[in-house]
């Protein structure tokens, strides 16, 4: 595949349907392709079919949505929106995986599609190469079957949960510093589960560092965004995930774990807003 | 009273201790007087707290045995 057939084929926001070749040729690549995941007792062929039939928004593609995307591109995921406003720069490389070199000063989106098609070249991406807001995040929410949130900042994390809860859709969340991170999903898909809103406040960000500011230890980075990639897969092919409900924190310091139940915050804005949606 | 409290990740390097119990003279107290108790870090919903694996609030009233896990917020990605 040379550069200015990518090119072709990369108008923003616009989705590209994936290149077929003969249907039979396709489906055989693809039986040995996914031949190792087929092996499970988890994964059917018409499972297979539906993650390749799965639409997953992800926000963010930078330490936490590198290993996402690429677990989840390379199992078979078949429509990946991808979002992220930002340019690859030589501070981004000691841990978002899916840029290199050659990609530095392009849009993300860019530079990630690249790499997802070489690993799986049948791919649908969509880009969306602006950071998340108004009409164009309700309408990239509205479209996927679940949301998975690697952004890096708090206000997009509300703005994404809001929007979430409006379209009733899954919403996985992870986030990660120095060497500590954390996992939940939201399921807006149900009435009563506790939302990001029940978890964390907005009127408080004076505690909250960035990578930038507080540093970050690459892998760490890994584990989250692989926890995130893991728990989508479960969640195409079960209809739950392990983190329904639940927030994980990860402390890598110590190698330690923690599960703690959410509750529904009867007083949360967001929720409250969810059940009145159509 | 007497509860059992955690810290988490990089609150356990701000407080200096990973854990410890903490005793109460009164019958009732909640995580808030708890926190001024163990921290100088003003209490805040910034600090996630979960009782017996529970993720709650500052306001959540404590009994005898309790579990308290203290964890930092965190958003970056
Ligand atoms: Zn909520």
């Amino acid at each position: 595949m040379t550069d200015a057939s990518l090119k072709a084929v990369s108008t923003p926001s616009i989705p590209d349907e994936p290149r077929t070749t003969a249907k039979t040729e396709l489906a055989r690549e693809q039986l040995i392709r996914y031949s190792r995941q087929l092996r499970l007792p988890d994964v059917t062929a018409a499972d297979q079919q539906r993650l390749l039939n799965t639409r997953v928004a992800l926000i963010g593609l930078g330490g936490l949505g590198s290993p996402t995307a690429l677990y989840l591109a390379s199992s078979g995921i078949g429509h990946l929106t991808l979002c992220d406003g930002d340019n690859v720069e030589l501070s981004n490389l000691h841990r978002q995986l899916l840029h290199s070199m050659a990609d530095l000063g392009r849009n993300k989106c860019d530079s990630a599609q690249d790499r997802l098609r070489s690993i799986n070249p049948v791919l649908s991406i969509t880009k969306v190469p602006e950071y998340l807001a108004g009409p164009v995040l309700d309408t990239t929410i509205a479209s996927c079957d679940l949301v998975v949130d690697a952004s890096d900042n708090f206000p997009t994390r509300f703005a994404v949960n809001a929007s979430c809860a409006r379209h009733l859709k899954p919403l996985l969340s992870g986030s990660v510093i120095r060497m500590e991170g954390q996992a939940s999903m939201f399921r807006h898909d149900l009435l009563h589960a506790p939302c990001y809103r029940c978890l964390y406040s907005p009127d408080e960000d004076n505690l909250f560092g960035s990578c930038d500011g507080e540093g970050i230890l690459a892998p760490v980075a890994g584990i989250i965004g692989t926890i995130m990639a893991t728990e989508t897969l479960k969640f195409v092919l079960t209809g739950q995930s392990s983190l329904d409900g639940q927030l994980l924190q990860v402390d890598a310091r110590q190698l330690n774990m923690k599960l703690s139940l959410l509750r529904n915050d009867p007083s949360c804005p967001t929720c409250a807003a969810r059940r009145t949606s159509p | 009273m007497k509860v059992k409290v955690r810290y988490f990740a990089s609150l356990r390097d701000k407080i200096g201790r990973s854990d410890e119990q903490v005793s109460f003279d009164g019958a009732s107290a909640t995580v808030s007087d708890l926190w001024t108790k163990v921290s100088n870090i003003p209490a805040s919903d910034s600090i996630l707290v979960a009782v017996n694996m529970e993720y709650t609030n500052m306001n959540h009233k404590l009994k005898d045995g309790d579990e308290v896990a203290f964890f930092p917020p965190v958003t970056g990605g």
